[in-house]
């Protein structure tokens, strides 16, 4: 069962010149509770990501941390109060090997000056074997996996910290079936430790395999928000092609009053 | 292990396997969890055949590193060598490690703004203004020798401050702020040098000393070879044991010996030549310090780890969290001390700082040292031996022209089509290591 609300958003907006990326969205995520987030390419679902992850600042709008408004101005703002995310272009360095990207920004000292290489290592070898990942080898570099491999070392990475809410963007796009029924059961396996998901996908049978919510974005607004239980995939396809706008969403619009 | 492909959503996880507690909670590994080594990994083999193949892999993928170099200082000592046997005497090779150390000194700073993408266009103009500080407050003003230096070497520090801030926070291009600052640091050593133009160094003062300082006993150049020896394999003895007890991968024993002969060879070599002319210069030992010491910074430290990631991907290690800005000034603050450093390094090679300090080819021999030296000049590649090594090789030409009796025209032509060659060689190794899955 659900928890209470860890993160929401409160009428957040994003513009980027010309483009309404984000209009008054609204989202909530329940400790325990994957949240699949939906919608047609271009619909604002990485703007809001990266919105959230400190990346990009809003223009309007409230991001409340567990029933509190919170300020992230930075990446490091989001990593501190425990978002971890896996972007959709991943966010690795290819320079370095797997090791140096899983710590990078929090990596293991000795004498509090001194990278602990063997610490590190030690650490990622476990911890990709516990969740089953196989690499080569975690000593080479990033550009020489494959982009399977990739992705999974940034969700290894994104789990190194100890994350509330976890953030992933189409983390299953460039994976093989095997990998990506991994990468399922592992949403699975956050939601069982009582994390909050926000999982974004185009895979309908993915989204409704894992997802408790499913909130769908249509040209930067909210169209709709289904329980996955009192649903099905016509009803959400429907919804992120625009088929059908939802109800409430165009009340609440008109109530706003002002808007088209 | 890789055969059986269990149904979505039934395969046996660990249970426990997810990290809540943070970094440093352990993540305890299921006893049915795959091993992390895929068996199609290429593993080095044991022994000579071993080091054969994976040179061979390397050469193939384009990762080069400090091998091209080697190979064209190689050449160019046999070819001098062979043109005038004064070349290779150990008279020569002497000075030759003496005066690298300006250039050298300047090219380690080059080093990590490379590391970064970026290029710092000013060093030879921040050497000449600092090398007049310290001229000019030592011997014209009387100032404290040590309070001269540490002037000398904080305004190199305050000039990669500012050029840093107007890099990173202004957001100007890197070679237009260094442009603009080769010009205007130049014009502020010409004022500071003042009327006469030339300030001479007392010849006793410390910068003078430390170029000209040369240890003649046998045992100081065979002491420092062999302590840098006795270093080397302790801590990679100390690094094995450490990775043995974590049950990592480490390198074997035959490994590090035969790591460690290779470095004794050389070493010795270094020190039985040193030791046939005058001894071990001391600026030469502190130049190999210097490079010690920063590779160190760059390949051990936090910080280092935050340079290369800037130069790998910003826009990632902006969002992994690290303070991009900071690093990049701290990058330019290093460069620019160090050309201080390699600045008065030069005023005392030749006993004084003029208005033609920091000029002529400097600049470009310092960035062709470190690119020379295979620090890529695409970012997040490198290591501060390549300045070293690309210092040795401008010097080798520089010293085996002049030995010919060659005039400065040929021999900017030489060293401009080496520094081609480097860069070609850099390009095409990349190109290489990207169809290779190496960049
Ligand atoms: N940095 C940016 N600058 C300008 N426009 C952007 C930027 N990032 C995203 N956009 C625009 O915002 C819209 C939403 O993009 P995005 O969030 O990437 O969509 P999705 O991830 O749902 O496919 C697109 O029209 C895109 O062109
Ligand atoms: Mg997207």
């Amino acid at each position: 069962m659900t928890g209470e609300t860890v993160l929401a958003l409160r009428g957040i907006s994003k513009r980027f010149g010309a483009v309404q990326a984000l209009t008054g969205i609204e989202l909530e995520v329940r400790a325990g509770e994957v949240v699949a987030l939906v919608g047609d390419n271009g619909a604002g679902k990485s703007t809001l990501v990266k919105t959230i992850a400190g990346v990009n600042q809003p223009d309007e709008g409230v991001i409340e941390w567990e029933g509190r408004p919170v300020a992230i101005h930075r990446p490091q703002d989001a990593q501190h109060l425990g978002i971890a995310t896996v972007y959709q272009d991943l966010a690795l360095c290819d320079n370095l090997d797997v090791v140096g990207n899983l710590f990078l920004g929090r990596e293991l000292k000795q004498f509090g000056l001194v990278l602990d290489e063997v610490g590190m290592e030690k650490r990622s070898r476990q911890l990709l074997d516990s969740l089953s990942i196989r690499i080569p080898s975690v000593r080479i570099p990033i550009a020489s996996l494959s982009g399977g491999q990739r992705q999974v070392v940034a969700i290894a990475r994104a789990l190194i910290g100890s994350p509330k809410v976890v953030i992933l963007d189409e983390p299953t796009a460039a994976l093989g079936v095997e990998q990506t029924a991994q990468v399922l059961d592992l949403v699975e396996r956050l939601r069982d430790q009582r994390l909050g998901v926000i999982l974004i996908s185009h895979n309908m049978a993915d989204v409704m395999a894992v997802a408790d919510t499913v909130a769908v974005l249509r040209l930067g607004r909210n169209n709709g928000v289904f329980d996955k239980r009192s649903t099905n995939q016509e009803q959400i396809i429907s919804a992120i092609t625009g088929a059908t706008d939802n109800a409430v969403t165009r009340r609440q619009a008109r109530g706003e009053g002002g808007e088209r | 292990m890789s055969g059986d492909t269990p149904e979505p959503g039934h395969r046996p996880l660990p249970e426990d396997s997810m990290p809540t507690g943070g970094v440093n909670a352990p993540v305890p590994v299921a006893a049915e969890a795959t091993p992390a080594v895929d068996p199609r990994l290429i593993v080095r083999q044991e022994g000579l055949k071993g080091y054969l193949i994976e040179f061979k892999r390397r050469l193939t993928s384009g990762e080069l590193g400090s091998a091209p170099v080697v190979v064209a200082l190689i050449v160019i000592w046999a070819v001098f060598g062979s043109l005038n046997s004064s070349f290779l005497s150990a008279q020569n090779l002497s000075n030759l490690s003496q005066q690298i150390v300006g250039t050298g000194m300047i090219a380690l700073g080059v080093v990590f703004v490379l590391l970064l993408g970026e290029i710092d266009l000013s060093v030879g103009s921040v050497s000449g203004l600092c090398a007049a500080i310290f001229a000019v407050m030592n011997v014209t003003h009387g100032v404290n020798q040590w309070v001269a230096l540490l002037s000398a070497v904080a305004g190199g520090a305050l000039v990669g401050l500012v050029q840093g801030l107007f890099f990173a926070k202004v957001g100007v291009p890197a070679f237009v702020v260094t442009l603009a600052g080769n010009l205007g640091w130049n014009g502020l050593m010409l004022q500071i040098l003042g009327a006469s133009g030339t300030v001479n160094l007392s010849g006793k003062d410390i910068v003078s000393r430390l170029y000209s300082t040369i240890y003649g006993q046998q045992i100081a150049a065979y002491g420092m070879a062999a302590a840098g020896v006795v270093l080397f394999l302790g801590s990679s003895l100390l690094d094995t044991r450490r990775r043995k007890a974590a049950g990592v991968p480490y390198r074997t024993l035959t490994d590090v010996l035969v790591r460690t002969a290779a470095l004794a060879v050389v070493g010795f070599l270094v020190a039985y030549t040193l030791n046939q002319y005058k001894g071990l210069p001391l600026a030469l030992l502190v130049f190999v310090v210097f490079v010690v010491v920063l590779e160190f910074v760059l390949r051990r430290t936090p910080y280092g780890r935050k340079v290369f990631a800037l130069g790998g991907n910003i826009e990632g290690a902006r969002r992994a969290g690290i303070n991009v800005s900071l690093v990049r000034i701290t990058v330019f603050m290093i460069c620019s001390t160090m050309a201080a450093i390699g600045g008065l390094f030069l005023a005392a090679q030749i006993q004084s700082a003029s208005q033609t300090s920091g000029g002529g080819n400097l600049l470009m021999n310092a960035i062709a040292a470190a690119v020379i030296g295979g620090t890529s000049l695409f970012g997040g590649r490198g290591s501060t031996w390549s300045a070293l090594l690309g210092a040795l090789v401008i010097g080798s030409i520089q010293s085996g022209m002049n030995i010919q009796g060659l005039s400065n025209a040929i021999q900017f032509m030489i060293t401009g089509a080496v520094l081609l060659a480097a860069v070609v060689i850099d390009s095409l190794a990349r190109r290489t290591q990207k169809s290779a899955g190496r960049a």
